[in-house]
Protein backbone atom coordinates (compact mmCIF):
# COMPACT_ATOMS: atom_id res chain seq x y z
CA UNK A 1 0.00 0.00 0.00
CA UNK A 2 2.82 2.39 0.95
CA UNK A 3 4.79 1.73 -2.07
CA UNK A 4 1.99 2.12 -4.61
CA UNK A 5 1.44 5.58 -2.97
CA UNK A 6 5.16 6.56 -2.53
CA UNK A 7 5.04 5.25 -6.55
CA UNK A 8 2.18 7.27 -7.31
CA UNK A 9 3.81 10.25 -5.31
CA UNK A 10 6.91 9.96 -7.19
CA UNK A 11 4.96 9.66 -11.15
CA UNK A 12 2.91 12.58 -9.51
CA UNK A 13 6.31 14.80 -9.31
CA UNK A 14 7.91 13.92 -12.22
CA UNK A 15 4.30 14.96 -14.19
CA UNK A 16 4.15 18.49 -12.33
CA UNK A 17 8.26 19.39 -13.14
CA UNK A 18 7.77 18.10 -16.95
CA UNK A 19 4.41 20.69 -17.25
CA UNK A 20 5.30 23.19 -15.79
CA UNK A 21 9.04 23.01 -17.56
CA UNK A 22 6.28 22.75 -20.75
CA UNK A 23 3.81 25.75 -20.22
CA UNK A 24 6.96 28.05 -18.51
CA UNK A 25 9.33 27.13 -21.83
CA UNK A 26 6.00 27.82 -24.42
CA UNK A 27 5.40 30.97 -22.63
CA UNK A 28 9.08 32.42 -22.75
CA UNK A 29 9.94 30.76 -26.26
CA UNK A 30 6.26 32.56 -27.37
CA UNK A 31 7.42 36.41 -25.90
CA UNK A 32 10.67 36.08 -27.08
CA UNK A 33 10.27 35.08 -30.90
CA UNK A 34 7.71 38.20 -30.88
CA UNK A 35 8.70 40.65 -33.46
CA UNK A 36 9.04 43.52 -31.29
CA UNK A 37 11.05 41.73 -28.53
CA UNK A 38 14.29 43.72 -29.38
CA UNK A 39 11.74 47.06 -28.91
CA UNK A 40 10.16 46.01 -25.66
CA UNK A 41 13.55 45.18 -24.30
CA UNK A 42 15.38 48.37 -24.52
CA UNK A 43 12.07 49.83 -23.36
CA UNK A 44 11.03 47.55 -20.48
CA UNK A 45 14.07 45.64 -19.63
CA UNK A 46 17.35 47.78 -20.02
CA UNK A 47 19.50 47.34 -17.49
CA UNK A 48 21.00 51.01 -17.74
CA UNK A 49 18.00 52.65 -17.47
CA UNK A 50 16.59 49.98 -14.24
CA UNK A 51 20.33 50.54 -12.40
CA UNK A 52 19.47 54.69 -13.32
CA UNK A 53 15.94 54.48 -11.95
CA UNK A 54 16.53 52.39 -9.32
CA UNK A 55 17.65 54.97 -6.21
CA UNK A 56 14.90 57.33 -6.81
CA UNK A 57 12.22 54.32 -7.45
CA UNK A 58 13.58 52.41 -4.21
CA UNK A 59 13.02 56.19 -2.29
CA UNK A 60 9.38 55.97 -3.47
CA UNK A 61 8.84 52.33 -2.50
CA UNK A 62 10.12 53.05 1.58
CA UNK A 63 7.46 55.61 1.53
CA UNK A 64 4.81 52.78 0.41
CA UNK A 65 6.21 50.58 2.73
CA UNK A 66 5.95 53.40 5.58
CA UNK A 67 2.27 54.38 4.71
CA UNK A 68 1.58 50.56 4.32
CA UNK A 69 2.85 50.27 8.26
CA UNK A 70 0.97 53.37 9.27
CA UNK A 71 -2.39 52.88 7.18
CA UNK A 72 -2.40 49.02 8.41
CA UNK A 73 -1.98 49.96 11.92
CA UNK A 74 -4.88 52.67 11.55
CA UNK A 75 -6.70 50.01 9.88
CA UNK A 76 -7.42 47.65 12.41
CA UNK A 77 -7.97 49.54 15.40
CA UNK A 78 -10.48 51.79 13.68
CA UNK A 79 -12.16 49.01 11.35
CA UNK A 80 -12.83 46.79 14.83
CA UNK A 81 -13.95 49.79 16.32
CA UNK A 82 -16.73 50.17 13.45
CA UNK A 83 -17.49 46.69 13.88
CA UNK A 84 -17.87 46.92 17.62
CA UNK A 85 -20.22 49.51 17.10
CA UNK A 86 -22.20 48.17 14.47
CA UNK A 87 -22.81 44.79 16.58
CA UNK A 88 -23.45 47.02 19.72
CA UNK A 89 -27.31 46.33 20.91
CA UNK A 90 -29.96 47.73 22.19
CA UNK A 91 -32.27 50.51 20.85
CA UNK A 92 -30.16 53.56 22.77
CA UNK A 93 -27.13 52.42 20.03
CA UNK A 94 -29.28 52.98 16.91
CA UNK A 95 -28.17 56.12 15.49
CA UNK A 96 -24.42 54.90 15.87
CA UNK A 97 -25.20 51.43 14.79
CA UNK A 98 -27.13 53.44 11.70
CA UNK A 99 -23.89 55.93 11.37
CA UNK A 100 -21.77 52.54 11.09
CA UNK A 101 -23.74 51.03 8.40
CA UNK A 102 -23.73 54.29 6.45
CA UNK A 103 -20.10 54.75 6.72
CA UNK A 104 -19.47 50.85 5.35
CA UNK A 105 -21.95 51.09 2.55
CA UNK A 106 -20.49 54.44 1.40
CA UNK A 107 -17.18 53.07 1.50
CA UNK A 108 -17.33 50.14 -0.04
CA UNK A 109 -19.53 51.49 -2.54
CA UNK A 110 -16.96 53.74 -4.39
CA UNK A 111 -13.89 52.73 -5.88
CA UNK A 112 -10.81 53.30 -3.95
CA UNK A 113 -9.28 55.37 -6.70
CA UNK A 114 -11.84 58.08 -6.62
CA UNK A 115 -11.96 58.13 -3.06
CA UNK A 116 -8.40 59.32 -3.27
CA UNK A 117 -9.17 61.32 -5.63
CA UNK A 118 -12.00 63.45 -3.86
CA UNK A 119 -10.74 63.66 -0.70
CA UNK A 120 -6.96 64.14 -1.78
CA UNK A 121 -8.08 67.96 -4.09
CA UNK A 122 -11.12 67.97 -2.44
CA UNK A 123 -10.42 68.11 1.57
CA UNK A 124 -7.76 70.42 1.09
CA UNK A 125 -9.15 72.47 -1.82
CA UNK A 126 -12.17 73.30 1.12
CA UNK A 127 -8.86 75.19 2.91
CA UNK A 128 -10.19 74.68 6.43
CA UNK A 129 -8.25 76.24 9.19
CA UNK A 130 -6.57 73.56 11.14
CA UNK A 131 -6.85 71.16 8.51
CA UNK A 132 -4.18 69.61 7.11
CA UNK A 133 -3.69 69.90 3.37
CA UNK A 134 -0.99 67.39 2.57
CA UNK A 135 -2.12 65.11 -0.40
CA UNK A 136 0.34 62.79 1.36
CA UNK A 137 -1.85 62.65 4.50
CA UNK A 138 -5.15 62.46 2.66
CA UNK A 139 -3.97 59.91 0.22
CA UNK A 140 -3.25 57.77 3.76
CA UNK A 141 -6.35 58.61 5.54
CA UNK A 142 -8.79 57.66 2.40
CA UNK A 143 -6.82 54.45 2.30
CA UNK A 144 -7.61 54.06 5.94
CA UNK A 145 -11.02 54.47 5.75
CA UNK A 146 -11.74 52.58 2.84
CA UNK A 147 -10.10 49.23 3.78
CA UNK A 148 -11.56 50.00 7.60
CA UNK A 149 -15.22 49.95 5.86
CA UNK A 150 -14.11 45.99 4.31
CA UNK A 151 -11.68 44.99 7.40
CA UNK A 152 -15.09 46.07 9.73
CA UNK A 153 -17.19 43.76 7.65
CA UNK A 154 -14.71 41.11 8.17
CA UNK A 155 -14.64 41.86 11.79
CA UNK A 156 -18.14 41.53 11.79
CA UNK A 157 -18.17 38.27 10.44
CA UNK A 158 -15.38 37.00 13.22
CA UNK A 159 -18.08 38.97 16.16
CA UNK A 160 -21.09 36.67 14.08
CA UNK A 161 -19.31 33.17 14.01
CA UNK A 162 -18.75 33.21 17.44
CA UNK A 163 -21.54 31.25 19.13
CA UNK A 164 -24.02 32.85 20.63
CA UNK A 165 -24.05 31.14 24.16
CA UNK A 166 -20.34 32.79 24.73
CA UNK A 167 -22.40 36.15 25.17
CA UNK A 168 -24.76 34.51 27.07
CA UNK A 169 -22.63 32.99 28.94
CA UNK A 170 -20.34 36.14 29.69
CA UNK A 171 -23.18 37.57 30.64
CA UNK A 172 -24.95 35.34 32.88
CA UNK A 173 -21.46 35.74 35.06
CA UNK A 174 -22.44 39.26 35.37
CA UNK A 175 -20.05 40.75 32.69
CA UNK A 176 -21.12 43.89 30.83
CA UNK A 177 -21.99 44.19 27.26
CA UNK A 178 -19.00 45.93 26.77
CA UNK A 179 -17.04 43.69 28.79
CA UNK A 180 -18.52 40.40 27.26
CA UNK A 181 -17.42 41.53 24.38
CA UNK A 182 -13.77 42.52 25.28
CA UNK A 183 -13.23 39.44 27.09
CA UNK A 184 -15.29 36.61 25.55
CA UNK A 185 -15.97 37.63 22.16
CA UNK A 186 -13.45 39.67 20.16
CA UNK A 187 -10.93 37.34 20.96
CA UNK A 188 -12.59 34.10 19.51
CA UNK A 189 -13.56 36.86 16.62
CA UNK A 190 -10.31 38.04 15.78
CA UNK A 191 -8.42 34.45 15.77
CA UNK A 192 -11.43 33.33 13.30
CA UNK A 193 -10.60 36.10 11.04
CA UNK A 194 -6.89 36.47 10.72
CA UNK A 195 -6.34 34.88 7.54
CA UNK A 196 -8.85 37.21 6.22
CA UNK A 197 -7.57 39.58 7.99
CA UNK A 198 -3.66 39.25 6.55
CA UNK A 199 -5.22 38.77 2.49
CA UNK A 200 -6.93 42.53 2.96
CA UNK A 201 -2.67 43.53 4.36
CA UNK A 202 -1.47 41.15 0.79
CA UNK A 203 -3.40 43.65 -0.81
CA UNK A 204 -3.30 46.74 0.91
CA UNK A 205 0.70 46.57 0.27
CA UNK A 206 -0.23 47.08 -2.95
CA UNK A 207 -3.22 49.58 -3.10
CA UNK A 208 -0.65 52.16 -1.21
CA UNK A 209 0.31 52.95 -4.69
CA UNK A 210 -2.78 54.38 -5.92
CA UNK A 211 -1.82 57.44 -3.70
CA UNK A 212 0.68 58.40 -6.40
CA UNK A 213 -2.05 60.22 -8.40
CA UNK A 214 -2.22 62.75 -5.69
CA UNK A 215 1.45 63.44 -7.01
CA UNK A 216 2.84 62.10 -3.63
CA UNK A 217 6.22 60.61 -4.49
CA UNK A 218 6.14 56.81 -3.93
CA UNK A 219 7.28 54.26 -5.99
CA UNK A 220 5.12 54.39 -8.79
CA UNK A 221 5.13 57.93 -9.13
CA UNK A 222 9.05 58.29 -9.37
CA UNK A 223 8.87 55.63 -11.83
CA UNK A 224 6.22 57.85 -13.86
CA UNK A 225 8.80 60.25 -13.47
CA UNK A 226 11.50 58.96 -15.03
CA UNK A 227 9.41 57.71 -17.73
CA UNK A 228 8.43 60.86 -18.69
CA UNK A 229 12.12 62.47 -19.01
CA UNK A 230 13.51 59.75 -20.77
CA UNK A 231 10.57 57.64 -22.66
CA UNK A 232 12.04 54.33 -20.96
CA UNK A 233 9.68 52.26 -18.98
CA UNK A 234 12.26 50.19 -17.29
CA UNK A 235 11.36 52.38 -13.96
CA UNK A 236 7.64 50.40 -14.00
CA UNK A 237 9.51 47.22 -13.78
CA UNK A 238 11.84 48.27 -11.13
CA UNK A 239 8.98 49.17 -9.09
CA UNK A 240 7.06 45.79 -9.42
CA UNK A 241 10.16 44.12 -8.71
CA UNK A 242 10.41 46.05 -5.42
CA UNK A 243 6.36 45.44 -5.13
CA UNK A 244 6.97 41.67 -5.67
CA UNK A 245 9.80 41.75 -3.62
CA UNK A 246 6.98 42.32 -0.61
CA UNK A 247 3.82 41.10 -1.92
CA UNK A 248 4.85 37.48 -2.85
CA UNK A 249 6.49 36.53 0.70
CA UNK A 250 3.37 38.05 2.31
CA UNK A 251 0.92 36.35 0.35
CA UNK A 252 2.91 33.03 1.08
CA UNK A 253 2.87 34.06 4.74
CA UNK A 254 -0.86 34.67 4.59
CA UNK A 255 -1.41 31.06 3.10
CA UNK A 256 0.65 29.02 5.37
CA UNK A 257 -0.99 31.28 8.43
CA UNK A 258 -4.43 29.47 7.31
CA UNK A 259 -3.11 26.29 6.22
CA UNK A 260 -1.63 25.97 9.64
CA UNK A 261 -4.99 27.62 11.46
CA UNK A 262 -7.11 24.97 9.51
CA UNK A 263 -5.26 22.16 10.33
CA UNK A 264 -5.25 23.51 13.99
CA UNK A 265 -9.61 23.59 13.87
CA UNK A 266 -10.18 20.09 12.59
CA UNK A 267 -7.69 18.79 15.09
CA UNK A 268 -9.70 20.73 17.60
CA UNK A 269 -12.73 19.43 15.90
CA UNK A 270 -11.49 15.58 16.32
CA UNK B 1 -36.49 24.40 56.02
CA UNK B 2 -37.69 27.97 55.98
CA UNK B 3 -41.52 28.14 56.63
CA UNK B 4 -43.88 30.35 53.90
CA UNK B 5 -43.86 33.25 56.02
CA UNK B 6 -40.11 34.26 55.32
CA UNK B 7 -39.14 36.12 52.16
CA UNK B 8 -38.55 33.30 49.45
CA UNK B 9 -34.96 33.43 47.69
CA UNK B 10 -37.16 33.72 44.36
CA UNK B 11 -40.50 33.71 44.02
CA UNK B 12 -42.27 33.26 40.19
CA UNK B 13 -45.78 35.25 39.47
CA UNK B 14 -47.27 34.37 36.37
CA UNK B 15 -44.39 34.61 34.05
CA UNK B 16 -45.02 34.26 30.69
CA UNK B 17 -42.71 33.79 27.77
CA UNK B 18 -43.72 33.45 24.32
CA UNK B 19 -40.97 32.96 21.16
CA UNK B 20 -42.66 34.90 17.99
CA UNK B 21 -46.09 32.58 18.04
CA UNK B 22 -44.87 30.14 19.94
CA UNK B 23 -45.65 30.00 23.57
CA UNK B 24 -43.32 28.70 25.72
CA UNK B 25 -44.00 29.67 29.38
CA UNK B 26 -47.84 30.26 30.36
CA UNK B 27 -48.33 31.59 34.28
CA UNK B 28 -45.14 29.97 35.77
CA UNK B 29 -45.69 30.26 39.51
CA UNK B 30 -42.72 28.80 41.52
CA UNK B 31 -41.06 29.71 45.06
CA UNK B 32 -37.59 28.65 46.33
CA UNK B 33 -36.34 29.25 49.69
CA UNK B 34 -32.91 29.41 50.81
CA UNK B 35 -31.01 26.18 50.91
CA UNK B 36 -33.94 24.53 48.71
CA UNK B 37 -32.97 22.47 45.92
CA UNK B 38 -35.82 22.40 43.32
CA UNK B 39 -36.08 19.64 39.84
CA UNK B 40 -37.60 20.85 37.03
CA UNK B 41 -38.74 17.93 35.12
CA UNK B 42 -40.51 17.39 31.99
CA UNK B 43 -40.72 16.33 28.32
CA UNK B 44 -38.29 18.16 26.20
CA UNK B 45 -39.74 21.65 24.92
CA UNK B 46 -41.57 21.85 28.02
CA UNK B 47 -40.05 25.00 28.81
CA UNK B 48 -37.69 24.38 31.30
CA UNK B 49 -34.37 25.73 29.86
CA UNK B 50 -36.29 28.75 29.22
CA UNK B 51 -37.66 29.50 32.60
CA UNK B 52 -34.08 28.73 33.66
CA UNK B 53 -32.87 31.32 31.38
CA UNK B 54 -35.89 33.91 32.34
CA UNK B 55 -34.26 33.43 35.81
CA UNK B 56 -31.33 34.42 34.40
CA UNK B 57 -32.35 37.41 32.56
CA UNK B 58 -31.39 36.21 29.35
CA UNK B 59 -34.67 36.28 28.15
CA UNK B 60 -36.83 38.85 29.04
CA UNK B 61 -40.56 37.31 30.17
CA UNK B 62 -43.86 39.40 28.47
CA UNK B 63 -45.81 38.98 31.75
CA UNK B 64 -45.56 38.50 35.46
CA UNK B 65 -43.01 39.42 37.40
CA UNK B 66 -39.98 37.35 38.76
CA UNK B 67 -38.46 38.37 42.73
CA UNK B 68 -35.57 37.79 44.09
CA UNK B 69 -35.49 37.88 47.48
CA UNK B 70 -38.51 39.80 47.16
CA UNK B 71 -37.28 42.51 44.78
CA UNK B 72 -38.98 42.05 41.24
CA UNK B 73 -35.66 42.16 39.23
CA UNK B 74 -37.81 41.94 36.07
CA UNK B 75 -39.08 45.58 36.72
CA UNK B 76 -38.29 48.48 34.58
CA UNK B 77 -34.69 50.36 34.74
CA UNK B 78 -33.72 46.81 37.45
CA UNK B 79 -29.51 46.70 36.67
CA UNK B 80 -29.48 43.80 35.34
CA UNK B 81 -25.46 43.26 35.74
CA UNK B 82 -25.92 43.84 39.26
CA UNK B 83 -28.66 41.09 39.72
CA UNK B 84 -26.57 38.91 37.29
CA UNK B 85 -24.18 38.92 39.83
CA UNK B 86 -26.06 37.47 42.90
CA UNK B 87 -26.76 33.93 40.66
CA UNK B 88 -25.12 31.87 38.26
CA UNK B 89 -26.25 29.41 35.48
CA UNK B 90 -24.39 26.16 34.30
CA UNK B 91 -25.63 25.38 30.50
CA UNK B 92 -26.29 22.13 28.59
CA UNK B 93 -23.12 22.66 26.58
CA UNK B 94 -20.64 23.75 28.92
CA UNK B 95 -19.91 27.45 27.27
CA UNK B 96 -16.61 27.71 28.65
CA UNK B 97 -14.25 30.26 26.87
CA UNK B 98 -12.47 28.29 24.32
CA UNK B 99 -9.62 30.78 24.31
CA UNK B 100 -8.99 31.40 27.86
CA UNK B 101 -7.28 28.62 30.40
CA UNK B 102 -9.26 26.98 33.17
CA UNK B 103 -8.55 29.11 35.41
CA UNK B 104 -8.52 32.42 33.44
CA UNK B 105 -12.84 30.79 32.56
CA UNK B 106 -13.09 30.84 36.07
CA UNK B 107 -11.16 33.58 37.48
CA UNK B 108 -12.68 36.34 34.80
CA UNK B 109 -16.17 37.31 36.45
CA UNK B 110 -15.09 37.42 39.99
CA UNK B 111 -11.95 39.69 38.58
CA UNK B 112 -13.90 41.91 35.78
CA UNK B 113 -17.53 42.04 37.09
CA UNK B 114 -16.84 41.70 41.05
CA UNK B 115 -13.27 43.35 41.00
CA UNK B 116 -11.61 41.09 43.15
CA UNK B 117 -7.57 41.45 42.84
CA UNK B 118 -6.64 38.77 40.19
CA UNK B 119 -4.15 37.03 43.32
CA UNK B 120 -7.04 36.89 45.19
CA UNK B 121 -9.28 35.38 42.49
CA UNK B 122 -6.62 32.70 41.62
CA UNK B 123 -5.80 31.06 45.46
CA UNK B 124 -9.62 31.06 45.54
CA UNK B 125 -10.15 29.28 42.01
CA UNK B 126 -7.53 27.14 42.78
CA UNK B 127 -8.51 25.96 45.97
CA UNK B 128 -12.54 25.20 44.47
CA UNK B 129 -10.76 23.57 41.19
CA UNK B 130 -8.87 21.56 43.92
CA UNK B 131 -11.87 20.66 45.52
CA UNK B 132 -13.73 19.02 42.57
CA UNK B 133 -10.92 17.18 41.06
CA UNK B 134 -9.57 19.66 38.59
CA UNK B 135 -5.98 21.09 40.76
CA UNK B 136 -4.20 19.72 38.18
CA UNK B 137 -6.30 21.25 35.01
CA UNK B 138 -6.09 25.01 35.48
CA UNK B 139 -3.40 25.72 33.42
CA UNK B 140 -5.21 23.59 30.74
CA UNK B 141 -7.50 24.97 27.78
CA UNK B 142 -11.07 23.27 27.61
CA UNK B 143 -10.44 21.64 24.74
CA UNK B 144 -8.20 19.75 26.37
CA UNK B 145 -10.32 18.05 28.98
CA UNK B 146 -13.31 15.55 28.78
CA UNK B 147 -16.92 16.78 29.10
CA UNK B 148 -17.10 15.87 32.40
CA UNK B 149 -14.53 18.14 33.54
CA UNK B 150 -15.48 20.85 30.98
CA UNK B 151 -18.86 20.58 33.52
CA UNK B 152 -16.84 20.44 36.53
CA UNK B 153 -15.11 23.33 34.87
CA UNK B 154 -18.04 25.50 34.30
CA UNK B 155 -19.88 24.64 37.60
CA UNK B 156 -16.61 25.69 39.28
CA UNK B 157 -16.78 28.96 37.12
CA UNK B 158 -20.06 29.97 38.27
CA UNK B 159 -19.28 29.10 42.24
CA UNK B 160 -16.76 31.94 41.83
CA UNK B 161 -18.60 34.24 42.40
CA UNK B 162 -20.41 32.61 45.77
CA UNK B 163 -24.19 33.02 43.88
CA UNK B 164 -27.04 32.98 46.16
CA UNK B 165 -28.64 30.87 43.90
CA UNK B 166 -27.10 28.25 41.21
CA UNK B 167 -29.25 27.42 37.97
CA UNK B 168 -28.32 24.42 36.36
CA UNK B 169 -29.87 23.86 32.97
CA UNK B 170 -29.64 20.02 32.21
CA UNK B 171 -25.76 19.92 32.95
CA UNK B 172 -25.47 16.08 32.68
CA UNK B 173 -27.31 15.80 29.11
CA UNK B 174 -24.60 16.71 27.16
CA UNK B 175 -21.81 14.33 28.42
CA UNK B 176 -21.04 10.38 27.62
CA UNK B 177 -23.27 8.33 30.22
CA UNK B 178 -20.13 7.23 32.00
CA UNK B 179 -19.28 10.87 32.60
CA UNK B 180 -22.72 11.48 34.23
CA UNK B 181 -21.68 10.51 37.57
CA UNK B 182 -18.72 12.84 38.54
CA UNK B 183 -21.25 15.94 37.74
CA UNK B 184 -24.37 14.75 39.69
CA UNK B 185 -21.76 13.86 42.26
CA UNK B 186 -20.74 17.41 42.38
CA UNK B 187 -24.05 18.91 42.44
CA UNK B 188 -24.94 16.56 45.24
CA UNK B 189 -21.76 17.97 47.16
CA UNK B 190 -23.59 21.23 46.70
CA UNK B 191 -26.75 20.62 47.65
CA UNK B 192 -25.69 18.83 51.45
CA UNK B 193 -23.12 22.40 51.45
CA UNK B 194 -26.86 24.27 51.35
CA UNK B 195 -26.30 26.08 48.48
CA UNK B 196 -29.94 27.01 46.73
CA UNK B 197 -30.36 25.49 43.11
CA UNK B 198 -33.03 25.25 40.92
CA UNK B 199 -31.98 22.76 38.30
CA UNK B 200 -34.05 21.40 34.72
CA UNK B 201 -32.81 17.50 34.73
CA UNK B 202 -33.44 14.38 32.65
CA UNK B 203 -31.84 12.20 35.77
CA UNK B 204 -35.24 11.23 38.11
CA UNK B 205 -33.47 8.82 40.03
CA UNK B 206 -30.53 11.81 40.95
CA UNK B 207 -33.53 14.43 41.13
CA UNK B 208 -35.09 12.06 43.52
CA UNK B 209 -31.83 11.92 45.53
CA UNK B 210 -30.90 15.24 45.60
CA UNK B 211 -34.33 17.14 45.09
CA UNK B 212 -36.16 19.02 48.13
CA UNK B 213 -39.69 19.47 45.44
CA UNK B 214 -40.06 18.39 42.22
CA UNK B 215 -41.66 20.12 39.57
CA UNK B 216 -43.31 19.11 36.34
CA UNK B 217 -43.83 21.47 34.00
CA UNK B 218 -46.00 20.68 31.10
CA UNK B 219 -46.60 22.73 27.87
CA UNK B 220 -45.33 25.98 30.04
CA UNK B 221 -47.05 25.53 32.92
CA UNK B 222 -46.19 23.94 36.49
CA UNK B 223 -48.41 21.27 36.65
CA UNK B 224 -47.39 19.26 40.05
CA UNK B 225 -45.15 20.36 42.65
CA UNK B 226 -44.19 18.39 45.71
CA UNK B 227 -41.35 16.47 47.57
CA UNK B 228 -39.66 13.70 44.81
CA UNK B 229 -41.66 10.89 46.64
CA UNK B 230 -44.68 11.77 45.79
CA UNK B 231 -44.41 13.25 42.61
CA UNK B 232 -42.12 10.50 41.18
CA UNK B 233 -43.88 7.62 43.02
CA UNK B 234 -47.22 8.87 43.15
CA UNK B 235 -48.41 11.64 41.13
CA UNK B 236 -51.66 13.26 41.04
CA UNK B 237 -51.71 14.34 37.54
CA UNK B 238 -52.39 11.89 34.43
CA UNK B 239 -49.48 14.00 32.33
CA UNK B 240 -47.04 13.15 34.88
CA UNK B 241 -48.04 9.66 35.38
CA UNK B 242 -47.68 9.67 31.55
CA UNK B 243 -44.21 11.47 31.36
CA UNK B 244 -43.08 9.19 34.08
CA UNK B 245 -44.12 5.52 32.83
CA UNK B 246 -41.96 6.68 29.18
CA UNK B 247 -39.00 7.72 31.46
CA UNK B 248 -39.00 4.56 33.47
CA UNK B 249 -39.74 2.38 29.74
CA UNK B 250 -36.26 4.12 28.98
CA UNK B 251 -34.77 2.78 31.94
CA UNK B 252 -33.72 6.08 33.45
CA UNK B 253 -35.80 5.70 37.45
Amino acid sequence: MRGWLAEEGAKGASVAALSTVAVFGLAVWAVLRSENWDAVQSQFFNPENFAEAWPDVLQGFWLDLRMFAIAQIAILVFALLVAVVRSLRGPAFLPVRLLAVLYIDLFRGVPLILAILLFGFGVPALDLPGVPRSPLFWGVTTLVLSYSAYTAEVYRSGIDSVPESQRSSARSLGLTQWQSLRYAVLPQAVRNVVPALLNGLVSLQKDVALVSVLGVREAVREAQIYTSLTFNYTSYVAATVLFLLISVPAARFADWYSARDRARRSQMAA
Amino acid sequence: MTGDHAVARLRLDGVHKRFGAKVVLEGIDLVVHEHEVVCLIGPSGCGKSTLLRCVDLLERIDRGRILLDGRDITARGIDTNAVRKRMAIVFQSFNLFPHLSVLDNVTLAPRKAHGVRRSQAEAKARDLLGRFGLADKADEYPERLSGGQQQRAAIVRALTIDPDLLLLDEVTSALDPELVGEVLAVIRELARSGMTMVLATHEMGFARDVADRVCFLHEGRVLESGPPAQVLRDPTQERTRQFLSRIIDAGRL
